[in-house]
């Protein structure tokens, strides 16, 4: 009843995906404001932003302390969001699943 | 090429100090409620199989929010990913996807305001996956039970969803912002731009759902349903190619 790409092979290619995007294709995305961003800016309400109290993580602004290269420090920092995020939204998935139950046909 | 220098700099998410202290209060127990009870539910769209997939399609969020696409005059937007995510691993689960990026994003990345949590889950991680999730269903609900329907669904799904997370915004900085901008000005702007982001939104969602429903529409949550009917359909078309 399996039908296509293994689930095994399909998490893996997944993530190869997704570890390509944070970590290189990232580097070429749009460097201009974003839509909220753009209006604030546009409405002079960009001025009321305050510092987050994260600003001095190792990896605020999507870049990694320590690594000087651009390209570099950007890829390490998606890199580590991906598998943070996997890591965290997988783990929650399985301690919240239904066990020997039958998902609800959507 | 000189923005290439600050790119990334620049968090996308609300930051600190846009809202005022009782909105981001407000909207804190309104993220707080929305993840308590998707807590609860999401265990009924999860079991051995599809739980990975939450953690992917979370992952997969993550990194496409990195992407920033131009939408002309300066301006750009990236996927939420709300609508996705409700497709691909229903709406409960969706909740929890969201709500892990956008807690990883703020704590680690800085990216949205830590006083901005609340309002950022639940403009991203609960509206966006609400509407998304009721013009999905809406449409599932008209369109003929197809592939073809589903992917249809997903892509009116994310174009409504942001939008709709842009209007949620402005209804709160209405309510709480800490400028003096007219609602016209700020509601247009908003949900203007936000008009323009949400089509890349949607080709960006479709085009996700319709490759993991080539290799795999088992797992896909929103086409579960028509998974079940089409083993039913399938012996006479068998029995068709057996016959010629």
């Amino acid at each position: 009843m399996k039908s296509g790409l293994s689930t095994k092979l399909l998490s893996a290619a997944a993530l190869v995906v997704c570890l390509a995007l944070a970590g290189f294709v990232s580097y070429y995305a749009s460097g201009s404001p974003d839509g909220l961003n753009k209006v604030a800016a546009d409405h002079g309400f960009d001025s009321a932003e305050k510092e987050s109290a994260a600003a001095d993580s190792p990896l605020s602004g999507y870049t990694a302390d320590g690594v000087d290269d651009p390209r570099l420090s950007g890829a390490v920092a998606g890199a580590v969001g991906v598998v943070v995020v996997l890591v965290v939204a997988g783990g929650l998935a399985f301690a919240v699943r239904r066990k020997h139950h039958q998902p609800d046909q959507g | 090429m000189t923005w290439r220098s600050d790119r990334r700099e620049r968090p996308v998410h609300v930051p600190d100090g846009f809202l005022d202290a009782p909105t981001s209060l407000a909207t804190g127990a309104l993220a707080a409620a929305g993840v308590a009870v998707a807590l609860r539910k999401a265990g009924r769209e999860l079991d051995e199989k599809t739980a990975p997939m939450a953690g992917l399609v979370a992952a997969f969020i993550f990194a496409t929010q990195m992407l920033n696409f131009p939408v002309g005059a300066g301006t750009s937007g990236h996927l939420i990913g709300g609508a996705l995510a409700a497709v691909l691993v229903g709406p409960w689960t969706a909740i929890l996807c969201m709500s892990v990026v956008l807690l990883t994003q703020a704590l680690l990345f800085a990216d949205g305001g830590v006083t901005a949590i609340g309002t950022n889950v639940s403009l991203m991680g609960v509206i966006t996956v609400a509407a998304g999730f009721a013009v999905f269903s809406l449409v599932r609900r008209m369109a003929p039970r197809s592939a073809r329907g589903v992917v249809v669904g997903s892509f009116l799904a994310a174009l409504v969803s942001v939008p709709a997370a842009a209007a949620a915004f402005v209804f709160l900085f209405e309510v709480g912002g800490t400028a003096e901008i007219s609602l016209a000005t700020v509601a247009s702007a908003m949900i203007g731009w936000h008009i323009l982001i949400g089509v890349g939104e949607a080709f960006i969602t479709a085009l996700t759902v319709s490759s993991v429903m080539a290799v795999r529409p088992d797992l896909v949550y929103g086409a579960r349903s028509l998974l079940t009917k089409r083993q039913l359909l399938i012996r006479p078309d068998h029995a068709a190619d057996v016959a010629t």
